[in-house]
């Protein structure tokens, strides 16, 4: 271990409140995401065991609907936005780059203290009546008819909006101006791309959903029609808004998660990504298309056949630059050295996860069947599969890679593999047989359901039992490893990318000396000071690249 | 019933086989291509596991006609989903000439139906097999939706507006019906039963349960004269706004010299936004509607308005273009 470092530069409660270092931050975030990630995973948890009888196990109507809104809310915007972005994001970005920080230091600081504002106003929501509207604050039900704490939930929402909008522009800016010297656009890491593309929808979208909630709440406050019919408004003006921005917000929480796994993968195959500019690309791709599908989750508001038309297209052709990574991670793997270590099963259990995700999500932007299967159990299936199974999985191996580098210790590499294998078995066992309960027609957000579901409900149940050990296992052992885990040194597995060429933990400045770049990404061949047998691979060097 | 565990609910519309079908193609597709790539990954892992501590991997940095192929191929794919889905969705959206018009009245929490006769069942529908029948939808309260598994139809009931759908039962049973669309409270429990009869059946259904319900003709008509339509809208045509006989499925001339057919969505907007279209030949005088009266209400005035047969010459012309279009 250094000396001296991040960790150690100073001490006491004021340094940390106080901090502009972007490694500090991003561990206030850790610690702040990790709340929201208990909370909304304890209401999980009282969902399941509700669920196990078609008659309801534990709760009233009632509060069985706060369970699942409070759920999706402190979920979503809580935990699965800012995670990756602000925990890992902010950690690397300017590590990755070459930089000592962020372009803007204070403001990064700004956006953690206007997240905890926020997160103060929803927690005062769910503490003071809660939350009924579902997570989409559906007009005229939030805005109108619900008896819970809407008002301050939306404010809460808004002023955490900004947050979010603050830390993409942080990391454009960044990126832009920051970056060591030689390290050119296509010498960025990916995790860096996927960071730039997800900036651009924070920045873009996140003003729209904080505006159109803002809208929901002034018709709750003082009855101006925007959305109630009864006023003069449309409530299917609210769902275009909302879903603006709702579903790049899904890309918001992917993109991140595959920026963490093109890391992973050509670290743990010890080779160069296969179609680096491709995957750099697709993530852009992403981005922009992502915009112009919304429409797609309002199939059967009685929106115009040519609306949905679009959509539908549109919609099948985002689904093609995801395909593109996951042929591009596949193929990496070919003729790599691939170890077994923590971080590389969490990338492939990602990839595994997201493909199932990401597959029936085709089922979904087919026309015909989306009538069948919107807003059923399938729907539910499909965005945990790309939300925890994609983006937590991805945030949570991330963690795992980079902990040696945040940390300076290494944790059991033993208990880490086994609880990977927990996570991935518990997580298909819990949201594989909603896939089925859906196309059996059961709706979602139902606290009670007629008998012949309960098969499939209590097979889900028992899922997410396992799934809860195998989130609270990496909490433990990470923890545990902060102090007795043993010291991992600069660059453990080895990788290639700039943070790992520092100390671990690093220094506050995060590099002794600037660091100059003069190698291609994830080159393995050129890089005599990984300690490797480089010019010795497995196989004769193909000329074709 | 089906076994303990099915994989797909009853098919019991004209829709549900073809839904299972474009199920089944996708399902194939994507089935391949997720046992494709697992495949690869679990031999390329178990294949290249790193045997020397300080080995790497060969430098392959990608291919260009890999790339193509891997986006043309998916892409020609997902476009025969796209095409697929975009056809059966045409006919979900095309309802045809002939249909048994029900209207269905969703509220916090429960559903109301009303039979053609005027018929009402509270969280029962009543259908016969093999007709094409046709729901009108509209909310009092939140945004609901009717969802039928076994016949795999869905439309949101949105507060505001009408939306219709349509379906041909197949087979006589009865079936879960479901609110899909999250209400608040007791949404789990806005739901109930559609019962599929043979045509025979229904009929005797129809004529021999018609309960102290107090028929919708007869409550429009009292509504019609509470409201004072009938001092502007004369049976003969003589009034200050325009007949309102054989209205009901005609077209009508508007003043922009357009026309409109007058269908329930026509009628529930010159109810509630009298000036949206104003008939050729009248002023813009009635006064709006708006938050005065429930869905219900405008559903009995409607009723009311279609029993009324088309009188000999209106005065005026009364913009009716063309009665003979009658449904």
């Amino acid at each position: 271990m250094p000396r001296e470092h991040y960790l150690n530069a100073t001490y006491g409660i004021r340094s940390w409140l106080l901090t502009t270092d972007h490694k500090r931050i991003a561990l206030l975030y850790l610690a702040s995401v990790t709340f929201f990630f208990f909370i909304g995973g304890l209401f999980a948890t009282m969902i399941r065991i509700h669920l196990l009888t078609p008659s309801g196990y534990l709760v009233t109507p009632e509060t069985y609907n706060k369970l699942f809104t409070m759920h999706g809310v402190a979920m979503i915007f809580f935990f699965l936005i800012p995670s990756i972005p602000a925990v890992l994001g902010n950690f690397l970005i300017p590590m990755m780059i070459g930089a000592k920080d962020l372009a803007f230091p204070k403001i990064n600081l700004l956006s953690w203290y206007i997240y905890i504002i926020g997160g103060c106003f929803v927690l005062y929501s769910f503490g003071t009546g809660g939350l009924d509207t579902g997570w989409t604050f559906y007009t005229p039900l939030s805005s109108v008819y619900s008896n819970s704490a809407v008002t301050p939930a939306v404010l809460g929402i808004f002023i955490n909006g900004f947050s979010s909008i603050l830390t993409g522009l942080n990391f454009i800016v960044t990126i832009h101006t920051m970056r060591a010297p030689g390290m050119t656009w296509f010498r960025l890491p990916l995790f860096a791309w996927a960071h730039y593309a997800t900036s651009l929808v924070m920045v873009l979208g996140t003003p729209v959903v904080a505006i159109t909630l803002l809208l929901a709440g002034l018709e709750r406050m003082f009855h101006l029609g925007f959305f109630n019919p009864a006023l003069g408004g449309d409530p299917i003006l609210f769902q275009h808004l909302f879903w603006f921005y709702s579903h790049p917000a899904v890309y918001i929480m992917i993109l991140p998660a595959m920026g963490v796994t093109s890391e992973i993968i050509p670290t743990f195959a010890r080779k160069p990504i296969f179609g680096y500019s491709f995957i750099a690309g697709s993530s852009i791709a992403i981005a922009v298309i992502g915009f112009l599908v919304w429409a797609h989750h309002m199939f059967v508001t009685g929106e115009s056949t040519y609306a949905a038309l679009t959509f539908s297209f549109l919609s099948y052709v985002v689904a093609i630059p995801s395909a593109v990574k996951v042929f591009n991670w596949t193929s990496t793997l070919y003729k790599g050295s691939i170890s077994w270590d923590t971080p590389m099963l969490y990338a492939l259990g990602f990839i595994g996860l997201f493909l199932i995700g990401g597959l029936t999500g085709l089922f979904l932007a087919c026309l015909g069947l989306d009538i069948h299967i919107h807003d059923t159990y399938f729907v539910v299936a499909h965005f945990h599969y790309i939300m925890v199974g994609g983006a937590v999985m991805g945030y949570v191996g991330g963690l795992h890679f980079w902990w040696p580098k945040i940390t300076g210790k290494l944790y059991p590499e033993a208990l880490s593999r086994f609880a990977a294998v927990v996570l991935f078995i518990g997580f298909n066992l819990t949201f594989f047989p909603q896939f089925i309960l859906g196309y059996l027609g059961m709706p979602r957000r139902y606290h009670t359901y007629p008998p012949e579901f309960q098969v499939l409900n209590v097979l889900s149940t028992a899922g997410a039992s396992v799934l809860a050990l195998g989130y609270l296992l990496p909490m433990a052992y990470l923890i545990w490893s902060m102090r007795y885990g043993k010291v991992a040194g600069p660059n453990p597995w080895p990788a290639t990318g700039l943070e790992w060429k520092t100390d671990s933990p690093p220094p506050t400045e995060n590099f002794h000396i600037t660091p100059e770049v003069t190698w291609e990404p994830y080159d393995y061949k050129n890089r005599p000071d990984l300690g490797l047998a480089a010019g010795s691979p497995l196989a004769p060097v193909p000329g074709d690249d | 019933m089906q076994s303990q565990l099915p994989l797909y609910p009853e098919q019991a519309s004209n829709f549900a086989p073809h839904v299972d079908a474009l199920m089944l193609f996708i399902s194939a597709v994507c089935f391949f291509f997720a046992v494709a790539i697992t495949v690869a990954i679990v031999f390329f892992f178990f294949k290249y596991h790193r045997k020397e501590a300080d080995a790497v991997g060969v430098p392959i940095h990608g291919d260009s006609r890999l790339e193509a192929a891997w986006m043309i191929v998916p892409l020609i794919l997902a476009m025969a989903m796209f095409g697929w889905g975009a056809v059966v969705y045409v006919d979900y959206r095309h309802t045809p000439q002939d249909t048994l018009d029900v209207y269905v009245i969703a509220k916090q929490w429960m559903w109301k139906a009303q039979q053609p006769n005027g018929l009402k069942e509270i969280n029962e529908l009543h259908v016969p097999v093999g007709r094409n029948v046709r729901l009108t939808l509209a909310s009092e309260d939140v945004i609901h939706d009717f969802y039928v598994p076994a016949f795999r139809v869905k439309m949101d009931v949105v507060p505001g507006h009408y939306n219709t759908m349509w379906f041909r039962p197949t087979k006589p049973g009865r079936y879960h019906f479901f609110c899909s669309q999250y209400c608040g409270t007791n949404h789990a429990l806005m739901g109930g039963w559609v019962t599929v009869m043979e045509p025979s059946d229904y009929a005797a259904w129809l004529s021999g349960s018609s309960g102290g319900e107090a028929n919708p003709v007869v409550a429009g008509e009292k509504l019609f004269a509470e409201k004072a339509c009938i001092t502007c809208h004369v049976a003969n045509g003589t009034g200050r706004a325009p007949s309102l006989s054989g209205l009901y499925g005609a077209q009508v001339l508007l003043a922009d010299g357009s026309t409109v057919t007058a269908d329930d969505a026509y009628v529930r907007e010159s109810i509630l936004q009298p000036s949206a279209k104003i008939v050729a030949g009248y002023q813009p005088l009635m006064p709006t509607f708006q938050g005065q009266l429930t869905e219900e209400q405008i559903l009995a005035l409607t009723t009311y308005i279609k029993s009324l047969e088309s009188q000999p010459v209106p005065a005026k012309g009364a913009g009716i273009a063309s009665p003979s279009e009658k449904r």
